[in-house]
């Protein structure tokens, strides 16, 4: 589904993104990007969301070399990825219910499928009760709750989470990761960023470990080693 | 393509209203950008209309001899009429004329009385001649100067006054002149400045939501899907601040109509703003609107990659 080929980024200061990285990840996989802050798990997210581009080497979604995707047909390329950020990014002036609805008015879907699977995607996170709440009157897990309703509303193929749980409390932290699993187990790849320990040991899954822009170690079943 | 549009706009409309805070900063200034462009088109009709009243009032007025034929004297005007300078040549009888001396002098006996004595009329008859500009009094006056030299001593021109007022006409055309030019300099200017400002302000707003635009980016949102509510929003800021601006004009123009009455020959700002409210709607409304909307979609494009 996605695969990086030798991509290398150097920013203009100098210092290096990534450095010769290759790396492929399959459909319907749940994969793991871990390190120490700098070593290249946000470049990397990056390079897939077309935020960056690579210095060498190609990124690859489907067949499609994703940086030669013309800047018009940009969106309909994000359209098949859900992101998720630590910081959350709600639209601040907009509901619980409007944030994720916006997801799919800008996929051009009609009111009536937008009220039935708004209210559904709402209902999984289970935030139904607090769909007008703007994001200030919401706690950290429920906004998270609202990021990841937003970016799975449109059933994309990809969700890309940079470090989901980073401003969550454990509790939180564990039903947000188990929403990442049920998403993940309806069949859609999950490329997750984190610094905890706990949630990589518990999810056994893939695991990509990288330093100083390079991997280090790629792992089917890891743990957290760093 | 209509869904999307109403969604646009319903968005720009609700962002508008939440943003109550931004939205009225944004207002305020426009407010204070509309009136200045009001100001600037009341300040322009007041010296337009003082110009005219100026321009007005300057003419070359030609005396005939007592002895004079009418039947002359409405053939010079024929003639004058005709004159593509010429745009209005208006003729005084000798009759007239006393009759307009003795109003003007009917608190002056003495005078008068030396009128009586005199038994016939001393006065010649009058051609006030009005140019279309004031440039062009002196081709005007020329021609009469050269018509009564060709006539000789059977001329029947006593006098043209041009030539007495002719440094007073000429400073008068560079003063309308310069006036107009230094008023579409400095209007042109301080529209400008308020219209930098203005989109400075909004600018501003829309930096503040400069996130907002890479999450919507990033959620597959288009350059028109992201630009289009922040442009309606512009629209709104424009349209609220053109009301706002209007309305205050009311007040203001009612106010000040005692001290313009001069300037437009006895009607006043006031009667002006009423008389031509339509024309100052479209002008106030349009440039907020315009300047609402273009400063949205270019300040937006500093944020979309």
């Amino acid at each position: 589904m996605i695969y990086f080929d030798n991509v290398s980024k150097i920013y203009d200061d100098d210092s290096v993104g990534l450095h010769g990285v290759t790396l492929k990840i399959e459909p319907k996989e749940f994969v793991s990007i871990v390190g120490h802050s700098g070593a290249g798990k946000t470049t990397l997210l990056k390079m897939i969301l077309a935020e960056e581009k690579p210095t060498e080497g190609k990124v690859f979604f489907e067949s499609t070399n994703i940086h030669d995707i013309r800047k018009k047909h940009m969106p309909d390329y994000r359209r098949h990825i859900g992101v998720i950020f630590q910081d959350f990014r709600l639209l601040p002036h907009k509901t619980a219910y409007e944030n994720i609805a916006f997801a799919m008015e800008v996929a051009g879907r009609d009111e009536e499928e937008i009220q039935a699977d708004v209210t559904h995607v709402l209902d999984l996170v289970g935030l139904s009760r607090k769909m007008w709440s703007f994001p200030h009157q919401l706690s950290g897990g429920e906004k998270q709750r609202v990021a990841i309703a937003r970016a799975i509303v449109n059933q994309p193929d990809l969700i890309i989470a940079d470090e989901p749980t980073g401003n969550l409390d454990p509790e939180n932290t564990f039903e947000v990761i188990q929403l990442f699993k049920k998403i993940n187990d309806l069949g859609t790849t999950v490329v997750l960023t984190t610094h905890n320990k706990g949630v990589i040991d518990s999810l056994n899954r893939r695991v990509i470990t990288m330093e100083a822009g390079k991997v280090v170690r790629d792992e089917v079943k890891g743990g957290y080693v760093l | 393509m209509w869904v999307n549009t109403k969604r646009i706009f319903k968005a720009g409309f609700i962002a508008f209203c939440r943003n109550a805070f931004v939205s009225l900063s944004a207002v305020l200034i426009m407010v204070v950008t509309l009136f200045f462009i009001g100001c600037i088109i009341f300040s322009s009709a007041l010296l337009k209309s003082s110009l005219q009243t100026i321009r007005d009032k300057v003419d070359i007025n030609v005396y005939f001899v007592t002895n004079s034929q009418e039947s002359d004297i409405l053939l010079l005007k024929k003639t004058l009429e005709k004159m593509p300078e010429v745009s209005k040549v208006e003729y005084i009888s000798q009759d007239q004329a006393l009759d307009n001396f003795r109003k003007r002098h009917e608190n002056d006996q003495i005078t008068l009385q030396a009128l009586d004595e005199l038994g016939d009329n001393p006065l010649g008859a009058v051609l006030n001649v009005k140019a279309k500009e004031t440039s062009q009094y002196e081709s005007i006056a020329n021609f009469l100067n050269q018509q009564n030299l060709a006539q000789g001593d059977s001329s029947i021109i006593d006098k043209i006054n041009y030539y007495q007022n002719k440094d007073a006409i000429d400073r008068l055309t560079k003063l309308i002149d310069s006036g107009q030019k230094i008023g579409v300099v400095l209007a042109i200017i301080f529209a400008l400045i308020s219209i930098l400002i203005t989109f400075n302000t909004i600018r501003l707003a829309i930096f503040t939501a400069k996130d907002e635009i890479s999450v919507m980016q990033l959620v597959g949102a288009n350059h028109i899907y992201i630009r289009g509510p922040f442009m309606v929003g512009g629209i709104l800021y424009g349209l609220t601040a053109g009301i706002i601006t209007l309305i205050l004009f009311y007040p203001f123009t009612y106010w000040l109509n005692t001290y313009t009455e001069t300037f437009f020959a006895g009607d006043g700002i006031f009667t002006y703003y009423i008389h031509n409210f339509g024309q100052l709607f479209l002008i106030i409304i349009g440039s907020g609107i315009a300047i609402g909307a273009v400063s949205s979609f270019l300040a937006v494009r500093r944020h979309l990659n």
